[in-house]
């Protein structure tokens, strides 16, 4: 029995319930927590903390400021009309002089992003900055160059002077600072990447399209045959699941080639002439292609899966009711199937707006998605700040087709099985 | 050949879904106009692709069926003009009750304010009035199922179907809607046909009852002489509570014939289901018809009986007693002076009049 006490309620062995129950609930706690653990510690040092880690580095801007402290502080005094007074010229030289290679070297490549040229001057310099022991040093420095006398390149340190810059998204949209810090448009054949963001939304609508409209009637298929048949189709939509991307992909090249399978058999048929054989590979009509068979099942499988929960009586009744099947199919079984449509295009959509290894080898020069420039200037260039830029852009991007997505349909519509 | 009587004609029909069973075996039913037909049987009997049949959804593999005298076999299930309730319900979730409604009301294209004013006065009916703007899922599910029968309604078919409607309601709620698709059906004259595997259901609600078992009717008939005079020991067995005696025709005297049981007990019995003496028999009885150390002596069979059970149930006294060779003969015996002096173990006489015992096949 209880013991019921003014107000407090106690257990049998005489504790406030209300103790007990957190002390029996803590046990409960700590166990889930310590089932999930593992997997916390791990999402958040592969995950979470690399995510935010590229975050601070698109806008970071600060490395250069490590390297010439004093002249940036100096810097900061200069009216950026005339050129700048000995001091400052004498700040950088000691501290180009006196700096590590590495990190000079570094510093330069910043530097360049902003105007280029000062990666060339500064090596030069740092050469011949050996031989200058005494000042005064503006002179002696625009006799080893005459850029150091260019207003221009000192400008350019202005836009480097905070320790924060929106210097890579800017370059990531096709924009970027001039010398007077105000953004102007990058020159026309430096413009790559606005093309290559339609391109690459472009690409992973249609791939989607192409999806839902190959996806749709199988999954049909697959959730109204009997469990034996619906089983073996099931395997074929799954088969290509288990093998490797890039054997499907190189099968693909097989056939699309020029010289491959499918122009082959047109040509051999007499469909079409030997010299008018199709261009399907090495172009964004190949990426379109390939892309739409990899993503596929992740199309088919949410379908199934909803489809597979709408009754066949929901039909039937419509039929009853007086509706032909094409009626009762778009005014029934449709608005039915919309948690399966939206589950399988956002989960397509997000697959394909980052998908970088398909387009790299089938895409060619015209089929390059943003994740091949993002590959590009993280192996080739290791300009890193802009990556992340990029990287950055794709999250944001999808943060707010997921923000849409909600108010339109709402997530709770969203049916994975 | 539109017949008064023949609203809805079966003629010869047979179903296989795999060439190898016959679901459906040669089935000839009529219903009339305005009648509440219930096809009744165990699961796998074929009432329910029966159904199925008649709405458009399976197509006869063999034989015609008739609505008003049209052969409607080839007539897909939306041109049928016949309303159906669903086995849960099968209310279109994405839309509200009204939308539901209006559905087939759309379909055939009638100006908004007609479907407004029909939703609205079925709904009523169904007393839902107010639920109109709710969506199916928000509804408990004696409402969905008076939605569902609203919109099998609200076009004015010529037929309503139902397909076991109320089995996934409670007791209580399922014997209420019982009466109100039974005053419904009353109120406007509409032939339905119904399909339960419930007796007590279909007892409360039918003008006629099918039986179904192994793809064949059993019986069809109004539901007293179902329970009253079943014509074999499927039925018997099937509708209500039913004792059965198994033994052999002795002999046979004009209506009346008499059946040796295993242990040499004579019983006479009306002559239903057996053709010639030396047939195998079984001898069916309702529990309320037998009387216990009655002190009448009108009843052509008497037997001495010993009490093995004795169940309370208020109103009156399940009894158990070892008869002819049955152990499991049940006694329905009132709640009155009579029960009191009963005890397990005691011997007891036990009669009944011919006319209440009937020879039937084996079953």
């Amino acid at each position: 029995m209880n013991d019921v006490t003014a107000g407090s309620i106690l257990t049998t062995d005489g504790i406030p319930l209300k103790v007990s129950l957190k002390k029996s609930e803590r046990r409960n706690k700590i166990r889930a927590f310590l089932l999930v653990a593992p997997l916390l510690v791990f999402i958040l040092i592969t995950f979470l903390i690399p995510i935010g880690d590229m975050l601070v580095r698109s806008v970071d801007d600060s490395y250069i400021n490590t390297v010439f402290p004093k002249t940036f502080e100096k810097y900061k005094k200069w009216d950026r009309q005339d050129l700048p007074s000995e001091e400052l010229y004498k700040t950088m030289f000691f501290e180009v002089k006196e700096g590590s290679g590495f990190s000079v070297g570094k510093a330069t490549t910043r530097m360049n992003y902003a105007k280029s040229g000062w990666k060339s001057l500064l090596k030069k310099s740092k050469r011949k900055f050996k031989k200058i022991d005494e000042g005064p040093y503006k002179e002696q420095m625009i006799a080893i160059d005459k850029r150091w006398a260019d207003i221009e390149y000192w400008k350019a340190l202005g836009v480097m002077v905070d320790p924060t810059t929106a210097g890579y998204y800017l370059n990531a949209v096709d924009l970027k600072y001039d010398v007077n810090k105000e953004i102007v448009r990058q020159k026309e054949n430096r413009r790559i990447y606005n093309h290559t963001w339609i391109k690459t939304f472009k690409v992973s609508l249609l791939v989607m399209f192409f999806c839902l409209i190959l996806g749709y009637p199988i999954s049909y298929l697959l959730s109204t045959l009997p469990l034996k048949y619906s089983n073996l189709l099931m395997i074929c939509v799954l088969l290509p699941f288990w093998t490797s991307l890039l054997v499907r992909t190189v099968a693909w090249m097989v056939m699309l080639q020029q010289k491959g399978v499918f122009n082959n058999l047109l040509v051999t048929a007499h469909i079409i002439a030997d010299e008018n054989r199709f261009k399907l590979m090495y172009n964004e009509t190949a990426t379109i292609i390939v892309m739409t068979q990899i993503l596929l099942p992740f199309m088919v499988l949410p379908l199934y899966s909803v489809m597979k929960t709408i009754s066949p009586n929901y039909m039937r009744a419509a039929l009853n009711l007086g509706a032909s099947p094409l009626h009762a199919f778009w005014k029934v079984y449709m608005p039915n199937s919309v948690p399966g449509i939206s589950a399988g295009c956002m989960l397509v959509f997000i697959l394909a707006i980052g998908y970088y290894i398909t387009p790299e080898l089938v895409g060619g020069k015209d089929g390059q998605m943003i994740g091949n420039w993002i590959a590009y200037h993280l192996k080739t260039t290791l300009n890193w700040g802009l990556c992340a830029a990029l990287g950055a852009i794709l999250l944001g991007v999808m943060t707010v087709l997921y923000w849409v997505y909600n108010k339109l349909v709402g997530i709770e519509n969203i049916k994975l099985g | 050949m539109a017949t008064s009587d023949s609203f809805v004609k079966f003629d010869k029909v047979d179903k296989s879904y795999d060439g190898e069973i016959l679901v459906v075996k040669d089935l000839n039913v009529d219903i009339p106009k305005g009648e509440f037909l219930t096809m009744l049987g165990p699961s796998g009997s074929g009432k329910t692709t029966t159904l199925m049949m008649l709405a458009g959804f399976e197509t006869p593999t063999s034989g015609e069926i008739y609505l008003e005298g049209e052969a409607i076999n080839k007539i897909p299930p939306n041109k049928r003009g016949i309303g159906m309730v669903f086995q849960n319900y099968a209310l279109f979730p994405h839309l509200t009750v009204n939308e539901n409604l209006a559905f087939p009301l759309e379909v055939r294209k009638l100006n908004k304010s007609d479907i407004e004013e029909k939703v609205k006065k079925t709904l009523d009916m169904v007393e839902l009035g107010d639920f109109g703007n709710r969506m199916p899922l928000q509804l408990s599910g004696g409402q969905q199922q008076r939605v569902a029968l609203a919109r099998s309604l609200v076009f004015e078919p010529r037929l309503v179907l139902m397909d076991e409607p109320l089995g996934a309601l409670d007791k209580k709620l399922r014997e209420q809607m019982q009466y109100e698709i039974k005053h419904i059906h009353e109120r406007i004259g509409i032939t339905v046909v119904y399909v339960t595997h419930d007796q007590s259901e279909a007892l409360t609600m039918s003008n006629r009852i099918a039986v179904f078992n192994d793809g064949k009717i059993q019986q069809i008939s109004s539901p007293d002489v179902l329970y009253e005079k079943p014509e074999n020991a499927f039925v018997a067995n099937f509708i209500g509570e039913n004792n059965q005696l198994k033994g052999k025709v002795k002999s046979i005297n004009g209506k009346n014939c008499v059946v040796t049981t295993d242990q040499g007990d004579d019983i006479t019995s009306l002559k239903i289901n057996v053709n010639s003496v030396g047939d195998r028999s079984t001898v069916s009885l309702r529990p309320e018809r037998v009387e216990i150390n009655s002190p009448d002596s009108n009843f052509e069979n008497s037997f001495n009986a010993k009490v093995k059970e004795l169940i309370y149930l208020g109103d009156h006294i399940r009894t158990r007693v070892e008869v002819c060779g049955n152990d499991q003969f049940i006694v329905k015996v009132p709640n009155s002076y009579k029960g009191a002096n009963l005890k397990e173990g005691a011997s007891v006489k036990l009669s009944w009049k011919a006319s209440d015992s009937r020879a039937l096949d084996l079953g």
